[in-house]
């Protein structure tokens, strides 16, 4: 052919908007960071390196309660989550149809067809008068609630690796004489914990990320990191909340390194 | 014959138990939640937030109308039309812009050797995974009085004074697009990426210009994709709450803060919840036209 310089990859503009894209993304996250160690008091007026944003949250009591809640709230929650979602999956997968599937499928996706905000006031209505009969305003609200929206999250990868797995593995630890209970634990099991970990991973980032549901059914002090976020905002905007977010920023980009480590090494 | 009906139940009954505590949990804490604002919906205000227990179709009458207090006459309302016509014309205008940014660098990252996508790919997934509050303030950072913008333009001389950019519909979509975009790049990618490009240089060898291999040849393999971008986008931008709260105040407010509202200072619960599920409604509509699309596109070319 004459044309053999033509590629039909090439699309003459796409690149550029490419390029601008990532421009986009990546600007407003590297300006925040910079703005969380500036040694200077006014925000965008840089003044030196320094980490005394850092220092200040690391001495700030409702911070530090704050990323505990947080922690635990969101370590609990991803736990129930995945927990309940491998079961929910091992129920759906590999079969040939049963009565009632259809209704699962679609209970277990209802919560992504919502939006939080209106999760986030009809869970505040019932919540509120359970608080009000029981008396009780611990974390065990928020724990339920989060891994209620966390099921659909941790349900995905575990569901895809299920359906990708081999079943002559099994059988054959079937034929080999195992029981049931002890061909899934040394069988399906271990092929199944790379989808298992991407579950937990993916809920426990979906609770981390988490605004409006906690912010609506939180107790006094019972502040996670990003209704803490958003209170201090609501005040004034610091080179402390810069230093925050730029914590937060860090876990989410040793959370995606981290899958994105575990991925690899599967294959 | 019997023993295998047996059997079958027996199956049936065992895949109920393990599914049971992720469909107990979701069916308490999601779906009747939602069961309960339905019925809300349906009373009357209570004087400090709450509701009582008096059937009243107050709560949807003022979705769209309001009572004049003086004279009881009925007219639309306005302040409820305008939140309303602004959440969906924001989310489609948002829907756009990752369009218009999103589908070309979906492009880019599908065509490059293979070794290389997986870097560009973490490149979109960072973003992704990063806290939606956080990238607002980033993106907060940007626009605000005295933010890099403002900054920038000033030290230039090219204006004597901040241009006062938040709390704008402007603001509201800057904010939403930039929290969206990735969400519009990721299923457009694995579209385009599974796309055989020697069916576009067949068209190209069979003398198709290159709009028309476009057009004709990778579109139609590329649309799903596409299509589950935009919903992907529309459908969140419609119900968002923190990035307007954040970018738009109360003066740029979407259906999300309306919501909020009747909760908070509004403190007219059958109102909100009607709100909520007019919310609601508006997003299944979207998904509904959603699996319309994809499986009647599916048909057509099965």
């Amino acid at each position: 052919m004459a044309d053999r310089a033509f590629d039909i990859r090439r699309l003459p503009g796409a690149a550029t908007l490419a390029i601008a894209c990532f421009v986009i993304l990546y600007i407003p996250m590297v300006i925040l960071v910079a703005n969380s160690f500036n040694a200077g008091k006014v925000i965008g007026r840089w003044e030196g390196l320094s980490l005394q944003w850092y220092l200040r949250a690391m001495e700030n009591e409702t911070f530090l309660a704050a990323a505990r809640t947080s922690l635990i709230l969101a370590t609990l929650a991803a736990l129930i989550a995945t927990l309940t979602a491998t079961m929910a999956a091992l129920a759906t997968t590999r079969s040939r149809g049963f009565r009632g599937e259809g209704t699962i499928h679609i209970v277990l996706n209802q919560p992504l067809m919502v939006p939080e905000i209106v999760l986030a006031i009809a869970l505040l209505i019932i919540i509120a008068q359970i608080k009000q009969a029981t008396g009780y305003t611990g974390l065990g609200y928020l724990v339920i609630a989060h891994s209620a929206f966390c099921i659909p999250f941790a349900y995905m990868p575990i569901r895809a690796r299920l359906e990708g797995m081999d079943l002559t593995l099994e059988t054959a630890a079937a034929d080999l004489y195992a029981s049931r209970l002890y061909a899934f634990r040394k069988v399906t099991l271990p092929l199944l914990a790379p989808g298992i970990l991407a579950g937990f991973m993916l809920a426990f980032v979906i609770s981390l990320d988490d605004v409006v549901i906690s912010d609506f059914l939180k107790s006094p002090g019972q502040d996670t990191l990003p209704t803490y976020l958003l209170g201090e905002l609501k005040r004034n905007l610091t080179s402390e909340i810069y230093a925050i977010s730029s914590l937060l920023l860090l876990i989410s980009v040793l959370v995606v390194a981290g899958s994105w480590l575990l991925s690899r090494k599967k294959t | 014959m019997d023993a295998e009906a047996r059997a079958i139940r027996a199956d049936t009954r065992r895949r109920w138990g393990l599914a049971l505590p992720a469909v107990a949990i979701i069916t308490l804490f999601s779906i009747l939640p939602l069961a309960v604002v339905l019925a809300y919906s349906f009373l009357a205000p209570g004087d400090f937030g709450n509701v009582r227990w008096q059937l009243s179709f107050e709560g949807w009458f003022g979705v769209l109308f309001e009572r004049d207090i003086f004279d009881d006459t009925i007219s639309l309302s306005d302040a409820h039309l305008t939140i309303l016509g602004r959440s969906i014309t924001l989310s489609l205008i948002t829907t756009l812009i990752t369009l218009i940014l999103g589908v070309p660098t979906a492009w880019f990252i599908a065509t490059r050797p293979a070794g290389q996508r997986a870097f560009w790919l973490f490149l979109i997934t960072i973003p992704f995974w990063t806290n939606l509050l956080v990238r607002t303030i980033a993106v907060q950072e940007m626009i605000r009085s005295d933010g890099v913008f403002n900054r920038l333009l000033l030290s230039a001389g090219v204006i004597d004074a901040p241009i006062q950019m938040m709390f704008t519909n402007f603001a509201v979509l800057v904010g939403m697009a930039y929290v969206f975009l990735p969400l519009m790049v990721l299923p457009v990618y694995s579209a385009i990426e599974k796309f055989d490009f020697r069916l576009a240089e067949a068209g190209y060898d069979l003398y198709a210009s290159r709009l028309y291999c476009l057009r004709k040849v990778i579109l139609p393999q590329v649309r799903p994709g596409i299509i589950a971008g935009s919903i992907l986008v529309f459908v969140p931008s419609l119900g968002a709450y923190v990035t307007p709260r954040i970018m738009g105040g109360g003066k740029s407010m979407m259906l999300g803060n309306l919501i909020e509202m009747q909760f908070g200072q509004g403190r007219n619960w059958p109102l909100g919840a009607a709100l909520a599920l007019t919310l609601t409604a508006l997003v299944l509509v979207a998904l509904v036209w959603y699996t319309r699309l994809t499986s009647g596109g599916g048909r057509r070319r099965g």
